[in-house]
Formats: C-alpha cells, sequence, structure tokens
C-alpha cells in the first residue's frame, strides 16, 4: 500500500494545494510546515508551468509570479529534500504538467520524485489514453499516477476508476480550477459510479472556496482539495502568508472532520 | 497517415483534459460519419465555390520567375479566397460539422486575425453565437481584423495571460470549451492541438494540393519539383503538402518565421530551434527552455508567432519528407515589397515568408524546374505594421 493510502485513514482528508516559488521557495517551505502543523492529510505541490491550460486565473498568475523568481524543477526538489529532513512526514504528490515531466526526461523526473520521497504526480493534461507512457515509470518507482474524473467522464468512469492508484481526483465541475460560489454538478452521483468499480479514496477538487463548501463535499467523498482559495491568501499576503495558510487549513480540516 | 490514436510518427495524441475527453471522441466519430457522407461534402463544396470563391487560381509569376532568373514560380492565390487567406477552407468545414452535430455556438483562437475573421464569417452565414480569443497584443497588431470580426458579429476576448499572442489565444480558447462544452465546438484553426484536430483541419485544407496538381497538370503536363508554403501551426503548409507527400519526386518546404534569427532568443522557428515536448494537446516540436517551459517566440508575422508545430510536419521533418527552412523578419518584409512591386500582388505578411524562400531558391534551380508557392493570404491587413517597419506611421 502506497504512502497516499495514509492520508485516508484519519476521517475525511484534506489536500491543500501551494504553487511552489510563489512568492519564493522559503515562503513555500513554510507554508508546508504550517499545512502539516494544523491537519493537512496530503500535501498537492505545484510544479509552476508557463502555460497552464487547466488552470484559472489565479493560479496562472502564481505559476507566472514563481517562474519569475526563477523557480525550477531542480530548486524545488531540493526543497523537497529539505523539506523532508525538517520532519515533513504528511504525503506529499506534485501537480504540474505533461511537459515539465517529459522535458527533464520522463523517467530521471519520476526517479528522482521517489528519490526526495514525494509519493505521487498529477497531471491534469494526460487523460486515460495517453497515461500509459508515464504509468509505466510510475509503477516502475512506485509513485501513484493519480486519475482524474470529470462531470463528463460518464461512460467513461468504470475504464479509469479501474486502474487508478492512490487517489481518484474527482473534477467537481466543468472548467478551470478557481473558486465558484456554487457547485451544481451531482456529485454524490459521481462518486457512487466510481465505488461501484473501486476502493480507490475519492478526493473532490476545482472550485472549492472555504470550510462549509468543503463539509458539503466531504460528504459525497474521503476527502477535498483546495487549491485556488489557498494560493489567493498567498497573492494577498506574499511572505507573510504562512499563518494565513495554516488558519485556513484548520477550518477547512475542522470543517469536514 | 495517422494510426488510430491520432500519431504521426511518436507525435500528436490527445494531451488534455479528463474533461474534454469525451468532447474530441465526440468530435471525431462525427467527422468520421460525415467525412465520407455525400450530402455533406456536397454541401462543402458548394459553399467551397459559390461562397468563398474557389476554386483558387494558380497563377504563373511571369515577372518574378524572369527577375529571378531560374525556375519557373507558379503562385498558388488563397489570398483571393472569400475572407483573404486559407483559413476559410478550415472553417467551412468545422462549422459544416459543427451544425451537423447540433452545436449553435462556434470559439475560436486567432494570431493575425485571419482565423477569427474566417470563424465569426462562417458563424454569420450558418447563424451561430462566435467568441474569438486573440492575444492582445495582436489585437494592437492587427486592429483592422478585430473591428471585421466585430462587424461580423463575433465578440472578441483580448487574452492578456502570458505572452498576450497566439499561444495564449489558444490556452483561453481551451479554458473556456472545458467551461462550456455541450453547446460549443472549438473551431481550431491550425492543423494542431489534439487529435482529431491535426486530421480534420488537413482534410479540409488539402483541397489546396488537390487544385494545384489539377491545375499543373493542365498548365504544365507535370507535376512541380517543390511546392513551399510558409508554416506556423502548419495549415496551408500541409494543405499544400498533402496530395503531394506520395510524389517522392516533389519537394515539400515548409517557411518557419525566423524572427530577429534563429540564432537569437527572438525567433518563432520550431523545427529550427525547438526540441520534442507536449503542450497544447499533442507531441511534436516546441519552442521552450531547458526545465520544459514553453518560450516566448517571436515573429513579426501574429499568426506564425506560436512556439509549436502542427504532428504532421513534425513527423515530415523527422522522416525527412519534408524541409523546414526559416526566414527572417527583414527577408520577409523586402519579400512582401517586392511581390507587390513585381507582380501587383500584396501578400499576408506570413505569405511573404514563403515569397521571400523562392526568392532564394529559384535563381538556384535550372530554368525547366518548376515551384510553387502558396500565398496563403492577402497582406492588406499588414500595411500599417510593415509602414512601421519602415519607419513610417499611417494610421489605418
Amino acid at each position: 500500500m502506497s504512502n497516499i493510502a495514509n492520508a485516508f485513514k484519519n476521517g475525511k482528508a484534506f489536500i491543500p494545494f501551494i504553487t511552489c516559488g510563489d512568492p519564493d521557495l522559503e515562503t513555500t517551505m513554510k507554508i508546508v510546515h504550517e499545512m502539516q502543523d494544523n491537519g493537512a492529510d496530503l500535501i498537492e505541490l505545484g510544479i509552476p508551468f508557463s502555460d497552464p491550460t487547466a488552470e484559472g486565473p489565479v493560479i496562472q498568475e502564481a505559476s507566472l509570479r514563481a517562474l519569475n523568481a526563477g523557480t525550477t524543477t531542480d530548486k524545488i526538489f531540493d526543497m523537497v529534500i529539505k523539506l523532508r529532513s525538517e520532519g515533513i512526514t504528511v504525503p506529499m504528490v506534485f501537480m504540474t504538467y505533461a511537459n515539465v515531466v517529459y522535458s527533464y526526461g520522463s523517467e530521471r523526473f519520476i526517479s528522482k520524485c521517489k528519490e526526495i520521497g514525494i509519493d505521487g504526480l498529477i497531471l491534469p493534461d494526460i487523460p486515460y489514453e495517453e497515461k500509459e507512457e508515464f504509468w509505466d515509470i510510475c509503477v516502475k518507482y512506485d509513485i501513484d499516477l493519480v486519475s482524474l474524473i470529470a462531470p463528463t467522464s460518464e461512460d467513461r468512469i468504470a475504464m479509469i476508476a479501474k486502474e487508478a492508484k492512490g487517489f481518484i481526483y474527482v473534477v467537481s465541475s466543468l472548467g478551470v480550477t478557481g473558486t465558484r460560489s456554487t457547485i451544481t454538478t451531482d456529485i454524490g452521483a459521481l462518486t457512487s459510479k466510481i465505488r461501484e468499480v473501486t476502493d480507490v479514496p475519492c478526493a473532490i477538487g476545482f472550485g472549492i472556496s472555504g470550510p462549509e463548501q468543503a463539509a458539503k463535499m466531504s460528504a459525497h467523498a474521503d476527502g477535498v482539495i483546495v487549491g485556488s482559495a489557498i494560493v489567493k491568501i498567498v497573492a494577498q499576503y506574499g511572505k507573510d502568508a504562512p499563518s494565513h495558510v495554516g488558519e485556513f487549513v484548520k477550518s477547512v480540516k475542522g470543517a469536514i472532520s | 497517415m495517422t494510426n488510430a490514436n491520432g500519431r504521426f510518427g511518436v507525435h500528436g495524441g490527445q494531451y488534455i483534459p479528463e474533461t474534454l475527453m469525451n468532447a474530441v471522441i465526440e468530435l471525431e466519430e462525427a467527422y468520421n460519419h460525415y467525412k465520407n457522407d455525400p450530402e455533406f461534402n456536397k454541401e462543402l463544396e458548394e459553399l467551397f465555390n459559390e461562397y468563398a470563391n474557389r476554386p483558387s487560381r494558380l497563377y504563373y509569376a511571369d515577372k518574378m520567375t524572369k527577375d529571378l532568373g531560374g525556375a519557373k514560380i507558379y503562385l498558388k492565390r488563397e489570398d483571393l479566397n472569400h475572407t483573404g487567406a486559407h483559413k476559410i477552407n478550415n472553417v467551412l468545414g468545422q462549422a459544416l460539422l459543427a451544425k451537423k452535430m447540433g452545436k449553435t455556438r462556434l470559439i475560436a483562437e486567432t494570431g493575425a486575425g485571419q482565423h477569427g475573421v474566417a470563424t465569426a464569417t462562417a458563424a454569420a452565414l450558418f447563424g451561430m453565437e462566435c467568441v474569438v480569443f486573440m492575444g492582445e497584443e495582436d489585437t494592437k497588431r492587427q486592429a483592422l481584423n478585430v473591428y471585421r470580426m466585430r462587424l461580423l458579429g463575433a465578440e472578441v476576448i483580448p487574452v492578456k495571460s502570458g505572452t498576450a499572442t497566439l499561444k495564449d489565444a489558444v490556452s483561453e480558447a481551451m479554458r473556456e470549451w472545458t467551461s462550456r462544452i455541450a453547446d460549443t465546438h472549438y473551431c481550431l484553426g491550425s492543423v494542431m492541438g489534439p487529435h482529431p484536430f491535426p486530421t480534420i483541419v488537413r482534410d479540409f485544407q488539402a483541397v489546396i494540393s488537390k487544385e494545384i496538381k489539377e491545375q499543373i497538370m493542365e498548365k504544365e503536363g507535370r507535376l512541380p519539383d517543390v511546392v513551399m508554403a510558409c508554416c506556423g501551426g502548419g495549415s496551408n503548409a500541409i494543405g499544400t503538402f498533402y496530395n503531394f507527400i506520395e510524389d517522392k519526386d516533389v519537394r515539400l518546404i515548409g517557411v518557419e518565421a525566423a524572427g530577429r534569427g534563429i540564432d537569437t532568443f527572438e525567433t518563432a522557428a520550431t523545427i529550427n530551434t525547438g526540441r520534442l515536448g507536449i503542450f497544447h494537446g499533442m507531441k511534436s516540436y516546441f519552442c521552450q527552455d531547458e526545465y520544459g517551459q514553453i518560450a516566448p517566440v517571436y515573429s513579426i508575422s501574429a499568426g506564425l508567432d506560436y512556439p509549436g508545430i502542427g504532428p504532421e510536419h513534425a513527423w515530415l521533418h523527422d522522416t525527412g519528407r519534408g524541409e523546414y527552412v526559416a526566414i527572417t523578419d527583414d527577408e520577409a518584409v523586402n519579400a512582401f515589397e517586392y511581390l507587390s512591386k513585381t507582380e501587383g500582388i500584396i501578400p499576408a505578411i506570413e505569405s511573404a515568408h514563403a515569397i521571400a524562400y523562392a526568392m532564394k531558391l529559384a535563381p538556384t534551380l535550372d530554368k525547366d524546374k518548376i515551384i510553387v508557392v502558396t500565398v496563403s493570404g492577402r497582406g492588406d491587413k499588414d500595411c500599417a505594421a510593415i509602414a512601421r517597419y519602415r519607419g513610417e506611421d499611417i494610421s489605418e
């Protein structure tokens, strides 16, 4: 069983996301500590990409800030090594785009993930049909390549869920990442279709803005993912963001527990 | 040329969010049905001929040929199509397909504005809603085309993210499609993006080489020695090449935009400076840095200002069947002026890249050789920008 499974052992899992290097990697490290200290069960570390086609404006802008600050894949690897040596034990996954991995050399990238203590990989531009070239390497190095299921997946759900590892990223809404005032998708129907074929935990993401919505969503799943709402806090407070993120994580974890 | 998963060698594929997968599958199924439907093809041919002014002329450029003193030069006049460029071929095909699929709304990206104008035109014709995404930088470079799109009833959304050029317009159109799929068709403008777009767009543009073949057989009784076209994403180039791919004696030359030079960072010559990557739904060659961040490309031409190239071109390059050369801003502007003065034809600055390479190549070939250059669009839209390039400020 992978380390990711541990994230789903303490009731509903809370999975916060952060864009690495926004505004700088030192702040990212402090934020990760705050996240762990305040009850995050799994942390999604975003490696910034120049043209993130699945992201809304909040994460697009954060990615740009991070890249302009000189953030690179290698510097993020070094940061993860430091975090693990400083006592970060919570499971961590990278979320980035296919070209960041492919361009680095997929095997070089994925073996490095294993070496530094990363547990999984989320690539939003790799659908089921294209996963093989990454999947086989991930299996070799015991990294969970996370499968995504969307409100439009319909007849594809069983096919995707059957092979899923780590957890299933259930996309709550059409469109790109970003907070939404309401989520109209019938999430319950989506997750029960998934449940028919697998026991792999389901975490819901896209558009979850705060504790209330997180609580509502968590009724239908094993965990919730919050990205843009946290990245917004970082955009607002910059280097002073860690404690604010910590409070936010605490409030969401409290709401879904 | 393509296998079942839309691969051209290692290139192509469907690297898109799960949210869009059923949409591209639906599109592929519809296309596979309608491409063999006689009724669909009859309607499309009628649109091509009666509405878009096809077939476009194959014009023997006598003065240019004599002036350069080498191979005979023919110009494939896609600039004479309705809306002034080859883009209309693809758009009429996709809009008709979208209509058959029951879609009521077209979205598109545009660089120079030619594809946006063509999409707005088709939307007006078919009574569909139309939204065009255009890099903010390009809306300034191509203000006239922005007005044309609005005149045709389309909404033009300036894209401010990233470099505010064509690649960002593509990203934004993809994002929009992810949020609204049921009634919306993404009318992609080039032979790029996820399968089945590179195949669909190629098939609709292949009319260019089909006509060249018939016209040159009629005029010369033989196939040309070279066909060439400018190449950004590569839709007019693949249209020019497609029916000659199996004719191994015909050289296929794609002309990329070198910008300020392929040894500078200010270039958009993907094959000449890029490397293999995954972006905008496809595996192909891309201009990128060592960490896979997409490079901010540059060309004087808004239509060639794209950091990638269609997967079929990447494959033609890999197999050696296609040759991909690069032309600088300076050379393209010279060619823009040269063709205007020599033949009385003002080419689009994109097409001027192909003209520029023809000017280099023709004198090196014997007089009995034949070159066909596709003039993908007309240059009215570029006059103000070229005047500025020459230090003259004119208002449009």
